[in-house]
């Protein structure tokens, strides 16, 4: 690998772009958690009881897991004191805003600086943006554009004001507050996030966006997001992210939930730029993320598309409940670990539905001392006569020091399913190297060539706008504008 | 799992009275490996190896009842296990005991011993003392059955081929169980050590009868020396009402070469632990198993193959027949260490449902942590090929006989691959049978 | 255009190539032939700059620089293109991608402009009437799934797009049947001209009844042991290498 390394070293120890701080005055509640947090969180949003009363209960079974915070994963950290986290943290002053001029220009810099314009005239054209820094939702673009389809698109705590019975009946749904010890967490102390309702037959007429940005130090950011399609609808959302480079860990525990009602279709797609720590491991985000679609209709659809290239540690499953007749679940993944980053990421498509269908693509790539995990479940219910699954997993290896793991559980019990596994592993070609370069190519540019292709499958997926983005993030270039 | 389950286990070691023809040294084995057990306790589904089987109908029934006095086994029950083309020599076992009066005692090449494992323990314990429990793992809580195993260490088989010997007739280990209804439990040791350069193949074939559960718990442990070939083949016939577990762990030395086919037919609940750990560079692994079940039938393989010398290879091919209510597990694992560049691994699992009720967990894994490696795995799970059912009715072939035909299509890539003929088409008869008759098989 | 000077190379510790001496001047095609194991593969790969080989002695100039210490890809920009025995597949990346990415690194070390799609296209649409390939098969992600003779006409496609200065094409003639290499052979044809030079490497007459050399050289255990006419290629057919092995230990 001599020959190769110096190149794959700039590769695996790339320059974090997104690692500044914004300087702004925040208001946050005290590091630790208790009741009287979760209240004050609770009473900052003036939250109905309802609300209040779920949180508590989610907190109350939280205390009762303290031995179950998961350790099958194939990651490895220090234990999390969550004592010392700090819960809320919202830029101040969190007065009412009417129009995006109010917003602190600070503010409105720092989604500009990376590369998300909330501005009026320099927005990305067909994507409208929920921009959360750290606990808040600071900005919302295209809602008038939007709420003349009978859309709502607007922060999670906003939803609660105005649609509290929307909110109500889908909260929890996907995702119940005892699932698993960091759902639970988020179910206590969630902050805000982004609220989506595409009305009966509604196709969303452009792309909707959340930026997530965690600001603030010793952190966590605790984000809801809640999408529901009603039947026939159709929507397609992305989500992006990013933190500044500090040398602790921060917490970032989110929870989604999908809801996709006869024929409608979700497109979740996001592209993940965490901080990922320094070379020797030193800091980044504990991406810790519950994500759970359900196809409650028939014909339903939901695809999860992710870019996972941030985050010291990443342990995220984007899953797939298969309810409706003829659903369909997609999941389309690539993962990249340099530095000494550890992803264990994967899916989970639970077929109950007849002739329900799932595919699995995994693409996940390896470098510096990043270790890599696939893991998946792939579950055929007694009922889901003539469901179909077909996963495909595949690991690059960049550099010897590196690792790349598959783990797919499959549990069938239906004799008419069919459900294919196929998982590779390989290093990247010295013979393609060298055959690129014969014809003029750097090495740098080969390997971003072979890597893109190797992810090709998968970044397909993504929307055009997110698909450049993912593409820079990995080091390639655009492709395809020819042929 | 609660102490009251390990405690019968604990009292029956205190009542162990050690033969005094025994080493010293396997008394502080047992000791360690009880002290193992008691600490373990039967290993619970929490274990992420044991995930998808619960193995409380062991823990709780007692295992304890003596064996009858008198063998009540035949040589027609040897035969049943072997069939009738085998001419090796055969040592077997009654619930778990050497038993003379039914082995065969054909003539080996110069130097090669193939004896009862209490024979060489009292005999050759320097042959053994190297090797015995030292190739098996049981520091952990998933070889709980392991080190009970170890704990009880008393009888089995032990066989070994010096450097360069060549044995051309497979050498037969045959294990019978319970006829009659005293609840034993057995746990033979098998011990292979293979000196550089020799070659044999090694059958260890389980059958018995019901309708009384017994529990066969066996250990064997292969240790393949350099250029080293051993062909193994584990055929499991055990009676429907049995616990069959079993584990073997190989070790192999440079450029060596070890075959697993382990082919599982009978048992209410049926674990096979299969692992091959190569040492040294240019060794070659091929791991093969065929399982077939129906009815509440439980059979679970776990298998790991662990690379942790360069330029090594291996291939493994598991297949699952599952009908009635049956319940399969797959979980194969294959690791790769950072010093294992240019390995090659393909590791394949498919499986057939062939009812409703039945059904299938399937854990293909691989842990990769060099980067010059070629590995790949795949499984599937589906129910047979509905055209070429078709294909066969067409011409005649009734719906049963070309279930039946195209289920032994699927298994023979698995037996096809056993290079001992007389073993092969044994095998061949059993699973045929055990197709026919969509029932674990008994001897007579 | 190229002058070889007393070259050894190693491979993997092996000496392959013991002092070879060959010249090439522009508009000359010239035909390496030789039995398997006399070092062939090893001179078309030490020319290209592949870093597994080892050039141990000598030196090869090109266009009078010492290309020793250059990387392939300055060499490739340079001008020199290696038609490979065995083409290599990468998945997923488009061929016509690719050779756009080729040809505007070139073109920007040469100091020209680069092709923006539109023109590269229409440019490559002319080359691949060369070949006679279609532009499906130009678009599919590079040699994945393509045939044996596919490849080879992929080669020269990209060569044909590349425009170099020196080609060197390592037995591309292996593996094609009689259509293949006919349009292979007019595709290279094509490309001749009083600029351009070419190094055939190969181990059969039979490409050179279609692509005729001005010069036939036999490689024999690492050295060139006899160099002639294009008709010193029918004697070798004729006699075969054994007569050649034995005249070089005379």
């Amino acid at each position: 690998m001599s020959r190769t390394s110096s190149a794959l070293e700039r590769l695996a120890n790339r320059e974090y772009e997104y690692g500044f701080v914004t300087d702004i005055e925040s208001d946050s509640v005290p590091p630790g958690l208790s009741e009287d947090v979760i209240r004050t969180i609770s009473k900052k949003k003036n939250e109905p009881d309802w609300l209040l009363a779920w949180r508590l209960k989610a907190y109350r079974h939280w205390l009762t897991l303290a031995d179950a915070e998961p350790t099958w994963a194939n990651v490895h950290y220090d234990p999390i004191d969550y004592q010392k986290i700090v819960y809320y943290s919202a830029p101040r002053p969190k007065k009412k805003l009417e129009s995006l001029d109010e917003v602190d220009p600070e503010l409105l810099a720092t989604y500009e600086k990376l590369g998300i314009s909330l501005a009026e005239q320099k927005r990305l054209t067909g994507v409208a943006v929920d921009a959360v820094f750290d606990s808040v939702s600071v900005a919302t673009t295209f809602k008038k554009e939007l709420e003349k389809h009978g859309i709502i698109f607007c922060a999670f705590s906003e939803a609660v004001q105005r649609h509290p019975e929307l909110v109500r009946s889908y909260l929890g749904s996907v995702v119940p507050y005892a699932d698993n010890f960091f759902a639970t967490l988020n179910s206590a102390v969630f902050s805000d996030g982004s609220f989506v309702y595409i009305p009966k037959g509604v196709r969303c007429p452009m792309e909707l966006s959340t930026y997530f940005r965690i600001n603030a130090e010793n952190t966590g950011q605790f984000e809801r997001t809640l999408i529901v399609a009603d039947e026939g609808s159709y929507v397609s959302y992305l989500e992006g992210c990013t933190a500044p480079m500090r040398d602790e860990n921060q917490l970032h525990a989110a929870v989604v939930e999908l809801v996709a009602l006869g024929d409608a279709e979700i497109k979740y797609s996001t592209v993940q730029n965490w901080y990922p720590g320094d070379e020797e491991g030193r800091g980044g985000i504990y991406n810790f993320v519950t994500k759970r679609g359900k196809c409650a209709g028939a014909r339903s659809k939901i695809s999860w598309t992710q870019v996972e290239t941030g985050s010291a540690i990443t342990w995220k499953y984007p899953s797939c409940i298969l309810l409706g007749d003829g659903s369909i679940g997609a999941f389309y993944s690539v993962a990249l670990t340099a530095r000494r980053q550890q992803a264990d990421t994967g899916t989970k498509m639970y077929h109950i539905g007849k002739n329900t269908k799932s595919t699995i693509i995994s693409k996940g790539i390896s470098a510096g001392h990043g270790q890599n995990s696939y893991r998946g479940l792939v579950r055929i219910n007694k009922g889901a006569a003539g469901a179909r699954n077909y996963s495909q997993c595949d690991s690059l290896l960049l550099g010897d020091r590196c690792g790349a793991h598959t783990f797919p559980y499959l549990e069938v019990m239906n004799p008419s399913a069919t459900v294919e596994h196929e998982a590779t592993t390989s290093k990247i070609g010295e013979d393609q190297l060298f055959y690129c370069r014969q014809r003029g190519i750097s090495e740098e540019d080969a390997i971003s060539m072979i890597v893109n292709g190797f992810c090709k499958e998968v970044l397909r997926e993504l929307p055009m706008e997110f698909a450049v983005e993912a593409q820079n993030l990995l080091g390639v270039s655009l492709e395809g504008s020819v042929g | 799992m609660s102490r009251a389950e390990t405690q019968p286990y604990l009292e029956r070691f205190r009542r162990l009275e050690p033969s005094a023809a025994e080493p010293t040294w396997l008394h502080g084995m047992r000791d360690a490996a009880i002290e193992r057990f008691a600490e373990f306790g039967f290993p619970s589904p929490r274990l992420e190896d044991w995930k998808y089987t619960s193995v409380r109908s062991i823990a709780t029934s007692d295992f304890g009842g003596a064996p009858p006095a008198r063998n009540p086994f035949s040589k027609r029950d040897v035969a049943f296990s072997l069939g009738g083309d085998f001419h090796g020599r055969i040592l077997a076992f009654a619930d778990g005991r050497y038993a003379p009066e039914l082995s065969t005692i054909e003539a080996l090449p110069e130097g090669v011993i193939a004896e009862s494992l209490a024979t060489a323990l009292a005999g050759r314990p320097a042959c053994i003392e190297p090797h015995l429990g030292r190739v098996a793992t049981w520091d952990a809580p998933e070889d709980a059955f392991v080190a009970l195993n170890t704990a009880f260490l008393g009888d089995g088989a032990f066989v070994y081929l010096p450097r360069g010997a060549v044995v051309e007739a497979p050498i037969g280990l045959v294990f019978l169980g319970l006829r009659n209804g005293a609840a034993p439990i057995s746990q033979p040791r098998i011990l292979i050590v293979a000196e550089a350069g020799s070659r044999a193949t090694i059958v260890e074939s389980y059958a018995g009868c019901g309708p009384d559960a017994y529990l066969t718990n066996a250990v064997t442990e292969v240790v393949v020396g350099a250029g080293a070939s051993i062909d193994h083949v584990k055929l499991q016939c055990e009676s429907g009402s049995a616990f069959h577990v079993s584990a073997l762990q190989a070790q192999q030395s440079r450029d060596s070469r070890f075959a697993s086919h382990a082919i599982s037919l009978g048992a209410a609940l049926a674990r096979n632990d299969v692992n091959a750990r190569i040492d040294d560079a240019g060794a070659e692994a091929v791991l093969n198993g065929l399982f077939v079940a129906s009815a509440a039938q439980h059979v679970d393989n776990h298998t790991e193959i662990d690379h942790a010398k360069p330029h090594s290879q291996s291939r493994e091919l598991y297949k699952g027949i599952l009908a009635g209510r049956a319940h399969g597990v797959f979980n194969g694992k294959i690791i790769v260490r950072p010093d294992a560049q240019n390995t090659h691994a393909q590791q394949a699992n498919d499986n057939l449902l062939m009812s409703e009720d039945a059904r299938i967990n399937s854990k293909p894994e691989l842990m990769i942590h060099a980067d010059d490696v070629k590995c790949s795995h795949g499984s599937t799970i589906g129910y047979l090929d509905e055209s070429a059912l078709f294909y066969l009715r067409s011409r005649g072939i009734s719906a049963v006989e070309a279930r039946e035909f195209m289920m032994r299509a699927f298994a023979s890539e698995v037996t096809r691959a056993i290079g001992s003929a007389p073993v092969r088409t044994r095998v061949d008869e059993l699973v045929t049978a055990r197709l026919a008759r969509g029932a674990p098989l008994e001897i007579a | 255009m190229l002058k070889i000077t007393n070259l050894h190379a190693k491979v993997e510790g092996r000496e392959i190539l013991k002092g070879l001496d060959l010249e090439v001047r522009p508009g000359e095609v010239h035909a390496v032939m030789g039995p398997n194991g006399s070092g062939k593969s090893t001179l078309a790969n030490v020319i290209a700059g592949r870093e597994d080989y080892e050039v141990t002695g000598g030196e090869i100039l090109y266009r009078g620089e010492n290309l020793a210490g250059l990387s392939p890809e300055d060499r490739a920009r340079d001008g020199i293109f290696l038609a490979f025995q065995y083409p290599v597949e990468i998945p997923g990346v488009s061929n016509m991608y690719f050779l756009k990415a080729a040809k505007n690194a070139i073109l920007r070390h040469r100091g020209e402009d680069e092709l923006d799609a539109v023109d590269f296209l229409e440019f490559a649409r002319r080359k691949l009437k060369l070949v006679e390939m279609n532009e499906e098969l130009a678009n599919r992600p590079i040699n994945e799934g393509f045939s044996g003779g596919e490849k080879k006409r992929n080669e020269i496609f990209q060569m044909a797009v590349l425009e170099p200065t020196l080609c060197v094409l390592d037995e591309t003639d292996s593996g094609l049947d009689i259509d293949a290499l006919r349009v292979v052979a007019s595709g290279v044809n094509a490309l001749r001209s009083p600029e351009r030079a070419m190094l055939l490497i190969t181990h059969y007459q039979r490409l050179l009844e279609y692509i005729v050399p001005d010069f036939v050289h036999v490689l024999s255990d690492g050295r060139i042991v006899r160099s002639g006419g294009k008709e010193l290629a029918l004697e070798l057919e004729e006699k075969g290498y054994a007569w050649i092995e034995e005249h070089a230990a005379a």
